[in-house]
Formats: structure tokens, sequence, C-alpha cells
């Protein structure tokens, strides 16, 4: 779903002046299940790169105009209240007409195995399950998400 | 235990076992870890003998059960009189939808109900609000207004089913709906009984399902109270929760302290509210987590009976027996659940169930083995109540009170649970009671900070869960899932449109009024409310008028 200038940015090397990766770990939604969320933020953090958290409660369009102020690479989004069908789509749909569709946007929660695929079309570019270790998603940031500009 | 020369000579004994026996076993075949720990990382030690208990005293720290300080329980013949309520806590869809699994639960001998409501309703929001687009019915059954709630109780008689209701910031409006519903039955708020969770502060701390401040909060809880004591005699009128908190990370220490803290902040608000302290106490009641280490929750049980009735006796001058006895519910852990190998799920509720019932809870709700995927399937849910009847009927646990007591290890476990979460309450105090610790994001970091560090010990292999980071199985067997109709959010918003269309408007707009006035004086807000959802005011309508007039809170986002 990464643009073409997003995947040329992959490619390139980051220099020695290149900035750090910025994250926003983002909670749609009403659920207040944030556990997941600070932990994979401090993870992150400890991990070497800029988090920034949004709390709880938000809607699609806090989280995007966030996403565009603080001019994050990706977005982890958290769950837990079954409602990501919705939501989860509606923050990429959101970031492309901020023209932001590059930033990578990843998620994770109680998610039933059959809604990954569906939300994966949807430009959702990774969800993780319970299990996941911080481990796996700091490698898959590190790996898939470059600086934006 | 024992007289000092006895412990004596037992240590003496204990010393010469160690160097004779012990040591040189371990230099020859060492022990599996460096250390033992529980699953909060307390350290266990390998052995526990009277030696560990010198001075004790029996009658003061454990005494007879139903009487204080009530380690071994709160009622004389415990489950010889009357087995535990089995609660399993239920909702989702539309009140249709959930009406007929509780009447599914009752007909399998469930004893009690528990309303799980979806997020909207804990938030304040009605099903067409667009911050409920796709939430409607998700994780809990969609209640807008009094409508909702007299088909979520149809044909179930509000006299003789209690009923549990996991609410917070709108309990006020849920309790009204409740006592509106029970008059259409001819039932008086007198003979009604139940819960409303109505922890506020157990949401700042953990759970975050709030809308208002919290001194606003703090005013609608005492309302409760005293709209209570006068009303509705045998409503519990908060659940004063430490189930979030532990769910949020925080290890069994914490759970207990920061409960027991919350508590102490409630009683304070009762009384500084004019309202004596015998009147509302006895009918607060507690909530706690089952996880996952056996000895350390039920010590933790024991030890939370056992402080607040020094607490309620010598700290609040209560004179009621009745105001010093904690009754409590207990769940199992929904996050020991794991998504590899759900199957499993069973074996650790049945672990946990056992512990709640050994700790003497007066009600309990056992997880479905699916709950990490989804909200649980029938069948899922009759296994889980099940595993409750099996504890109860077949294993023989329920035959005599505090089985374990007297355990060497469990009566220092008791101590121990009860010194810490002691120093953390004192450290709450020196900071001006909850409320003000919860403003400064006290409880909230430390909760952090514990969960940050279970999650390090798992990854580092030095706690073990199976099937996530040991003896993972190749191929998972499916299970099925429940999945909630998207048709669902169109019928209830459809439903809700059409009671704020048939309502005498002028009368709605006029009871809004009132609202929005006796919320800026000291008017106690309940017979407001319940004057409000009579008219089918919506609990968004309510919530929103409070907004208003208190303001809101929101997330400091701390990590």
């Amino acid at each position: 779903m990464a643009s073409a200038l997003a995947k040329k940015k992959r490619e390139a090397k980051p220099g020695k002046g290149a900035r750090k990766i910025r994250v926003l770990v983002g909670k749609p939604g009403l659920d207040g299940h944030d556990r997941g969320a600070k932990i994979i933020a401090r993870a992150l953090r400890d991990a070497g790169f800029e988090v920034i958290y949004t709390g709880l409660h938000q809607t699609p369009e806090m989280i995007v105009n966030t996403a565009v102020q603080e001019d994050v690479d990706a977005i982890g989004l958290s769950i837990l209240s079954g409602a990501h069908n919705h939501l989860f789509p509606k923050v990429v749909e959101l970031l492309r007409k901020k023209k932001m569709g590059n930033v990578v946007v990843f998620g994770g929660g109680i998610i039933p195995d059959d809604d990954i695929s569906g939300l994966r079309k949807k430009g959702v570019d990774r969800i993780f399950t319970p299990g996941t270790t911080l481990s796996e998603i700091v490698d898959y940031v590190n790996k898939r998400v470059r600086p934006r500009a | 235990m024992y007289d000092r020369k006895k412990t004596k000579t037992i240590q003496k004994r204990g010393k010469q076992w160690e160097r004779d026996r012990l040591l040189p076993l371990l230099s020859r075949s060492p022990e599996r870890r460096r250390r033992f720990s529980t699953v909060s990382d307390e350290e266990i030690s390998l052995l526990y003998t009277p030696a560990d208990l010198e001075g004790f005293d029996f009658l003061k720290k454990v005494g007879f059960p139903g009487t204080y300080p009530y380690t071994r329980g709160v009622h004389p013949s415990m489950y010889r009189g009357r087995l535990w309520t089995m609660r399993q806590f239920s909702g989702f869809g539309s009140a249709e939808d959930t009406n007929a699994r509780y009447h599914y639960l009752l007909g399998q001998g469930q004893t009690g109900l528990s309303v799980a409501f979806h997020f909207p309703t804990l938030m304040g929001y009605d099903s067409d609000h667009p911050r409920a687009r796709g939430e409607v019915g998700m994780c809990g059954v969609a209640v807008d207004s009094l409508r909702d709630m007299e088909i979520l109780f149809h044909k179930i008689p509000l006299d003789r089913i209690t009923s549990s209701m996991t609410i917070n910031a709108p309990a006020a409006i849920l309790l009204a709906m409740y006592i509106a519903v029970a008059e259409q039955q001819g039932v008086s708020s007198r003979d009604i009984g139940g819960t409303i969770q109505n922890d506020i502060l157990k949401e700042y701390i953990a759970q975050h399902s709030w809308i208002f401040p919290p001194d606003p909060s703090m005013r609608i809880i005492t309302d409760i109270l005293a709209f209570c004591s006068d009303h509705v005699p045998k409503w519990n009128t908060i659940s004063i929760s430490g189930y979030h908190i532990r769910e949020a990370g925080s290890t069994a220490v914490q759970e207990l302290a920061f409960t027991i803290a919350d508590g102490i902040a409630y009683v304070q608000a009762g009384i500084d509210a004019g309202i004596p302290v015998d009147t509302f106490a006895p009918r607060l009641s507690f909530f706690f987590n089952a996880h996952m280490d056996f000895f350390e929750e039920i010590a933790k049980y024991r030890a939370a009976r056992r402080m607040w009735a020094g607490i309620m006796r010598d700290r609040f001058r209560a004179k009621d027996e009745n105001s010093w006895k904690m009754r409590f519910h207990t769940q199992t852990a929904g996050v020991t659940l794991t998504a590899q190998q759900p199957v499993n799920n069973v074996v650790r509720v049945a672990l946990q169930g056992l512990m709640a019932v050994l700790g003497g809870t007066q009600s309990l709700h056992t997880n479905s083995m699916d709950e990490t995927l989804a909200l649980p399937t029938e069948q899922a849910v009759t296994i889980a109540l099940r595993t409750q009847q099996i504890i109860a009927e077949e294993s023989g646990v329920a035959n005599s009170i505090d089985p374990l007591g007297g355990s060497f290890l469990l009566e220092t476990l008791t101590d121990e649970m009860e010194e810490k979460a002691s120093a953390y309450v004192r450290k709450i105090d020196g900071m001006g009671g909850m409320v003000e610790a919860v403003k400064r994001g006290y409880p909230q970091k430390e909760i952090i900070d514990a969960s940050y560090h279970y999650q390090r010990l798992i990854e580092k292999g030095e706690k073990k869960i199976v099937g996530v980071n040991c003896y993972q199985g190749d191929e998972e067997l499916p299970i099925p899932l429940l999945k909630i109709d998207k048709e669902v959010e169109r019928k209830q918003i459809a439903r809700t449109r059409e009671v704020r269309r048939k309502r005498h408007a002028r009368r709605v707009a006029s009871r809004i009024d009132a609202l929005k006035d006796a919320s800026l004086s000291k008017t106690n807000l309940m017979p407001v409310i319940l004057d409000a959802v009579r008219e089918y005011v919506t609990l968004g309508e309510i919530c929103d008028a409070f907004r208003e007039t208190m303001g809101t809170h929101t997330d400091p986002a701390m990590y």
C-alpha cells in the first residue's frame, strides 16, 4: 500500500543525519484497554524510535490530525472493543485524503483471524495478534518503516 | 502458632536439615531456577515452617469465620450454608439478544445476572452518536433509553433475581432505569437487589471509561450513596474494583492496595457529605481478580478482608459489624487467557475459579475460553459455568471453611500481602488520599511500570506461558467464534430514534433543564435522573447535560 515515494525512501539507506523514525501509537474508539498500547509505546521508545502516544478515546480524525502535526512515519493502532473493521480503514482513508498515504499503518488487539485479510486489503499493513512479542514489533518497524522526509 | 520454645527448636532443626540434607543435594543437582517468584515477581521461599510465623496470634489474625477480622470469611457457615453466586458477565448485540442469553443462563443454573454494556453506553453516548460508529453491540449490550432496559429485563422478576451492572460514569442513570423497570413490574425499589460498579476512581486508574472530572464524579457517587440508603436499601452501591487495576498490569499487592485506598476515599467522601458511615458502608462491596498465581491470590483475598475490617472499625469508627465485612465478587483474569491453544484456557479458568473459592468469594464469574478472540459463544460460556459447578459440587472444596488457613506458606503470604499493601495505602494517604493521587497519576504510573516489567520477564523467558513462550503447538485447532450481526447497529439506531419521536417533547425538555439545574446546585441528582429516564430521556442526553455543567475528563496519555 505504500506509495512509490515511500518505497524509494525505504530502499535508500538513512544517512548519518537522518532523523529518527517517528511512530504514533493511537487508541481509536471508546475502549479503555491501553495496557498493550502503552507497553508497545514504551518498547518502541526504548528501541530508539521517537514515539507519540495519543491517549485514549480518539476518533480517526483526531489520530490523523496528530499524525499530520507530528509528521509521523508510521501509526500503530490498538483496539480491543471489536470496532476495528470500522475504525482502522477509516484512519487509512483519512491519511490518504491528507496526502499521507505513505504512512505505514499497523495494528493489534482482539482481532479475529477472519478479519485480518479484509483489513489488509483496506490498507492496514500488518495486524499483530495477542501473544506477539515486543521484539517482533520492533523488528517490524525497523524493517518496514523509513523516515518519510 | 507455636510457643517460643517450640519455634526455636523448629528453627534449629530447620537449619540442621538445610545443612545436612538440602545443601548437599543442591550442590549435586541445583534448582531449576536461580530465583522463584510469584507472577507478581515476589520472591517465594523453598519451604515455610512455623518458624516463619513466630509470635503469630491466631485469634487476632485469623480467628473464626463471620467474626472480626474476617480473615476466614464473612459468614459463619460460608459455602455450607449457601454456595457463592454464579454470575456470568454477559451482554452483546441488542437488548433482545442479551435477554435471550440471560434466560438461557438462568435455565442452566446460573443464580444471578451481570450486565455488560457496550462502549457507547459506558462512555455516555447514544447509539446514533458519531462516536458510536462501529461499536454498537460489539463489546456488550446497547442501552440508550428505558425502552432498551425494558427489553433487556423482559420476563426477569427483579424481586427475585439480583443483577450486577458494570457501569461507572453513567451508573446513576442505569440504576434509575433499573428502578423504573422494577416499578413497571410492580416491584418497589426497596425490594430490588443488585450492584452497580460505580467505582470511578479505578476508571481513572485503570479501566478508563470515564466521562466527567474526578470531583463532580465523586459528587454523583455520594448522591447515589445517600439516595440508596433511603430508597434502595438492598442495593450494593459501589463495587470497589481491583479487577481492572490488575488487568491493566498491576501486581497483586498493587491491586489490593489501590482497591483499599479507593474504598477509603469513598467512605471518606460519604462521611464528608454528611451520611453516617453505618448507613452506607454495609452496602459497599468489592471486586477482585483471580490471576494465575495460586497462593498469592488466596493470600490477597484473606489479607483484603482483614485490612478492610481494621480500617472500618478503627479508622472510620464504624459500629455496625456489617460495615466491617468485605464482601467481594471475583472474576478470573482475562489477561491470562491465550489466543494460542485456546482450549487450554478452560484449565486456567478452573484453577483461577478454585483460588477464588478457596479465598472465600461471594460471587464468581469464570471467563470463557474464547474471550481473547471475541465475546463468548453459548457453548464456551456453558463450559465456564460448568467449571464453577464442578468446583462447587464435585471437588469437595466447599465443605470446610478457609481450608488452607493455617498453612505456613499461606499465613506468611497473607501477612506479607497485608504489610506491603498497607505501606502503599500509607503512601497514598500521605498524598492526600486517592483522589489526589489519581490527579497526580501516581497509581497509573505504578501500573505501567509493573506491566512493562512483567512483559519483559515473559520475553526473557523468566515467566512462562504455555503455548506462548513454551510448548507452542504447530497447528491451532480453530474454535467457533461469536459474530455480532451488522444489522444490530442499524436496528438500534432506528429504535432510539423512534423512542425520541414518540416522547412528550415539552416534558423531555423540562427534564433536561432540571438535570442541569440540579447538577449546578446541591440537590441529590438521583430523583431528577429517575424523573428523566421515566420520560425516556436517553442516556446520551443526560450525559450531555452533565458534560455541559460538569465538564469532561481526558486521558493524560502517560506511558
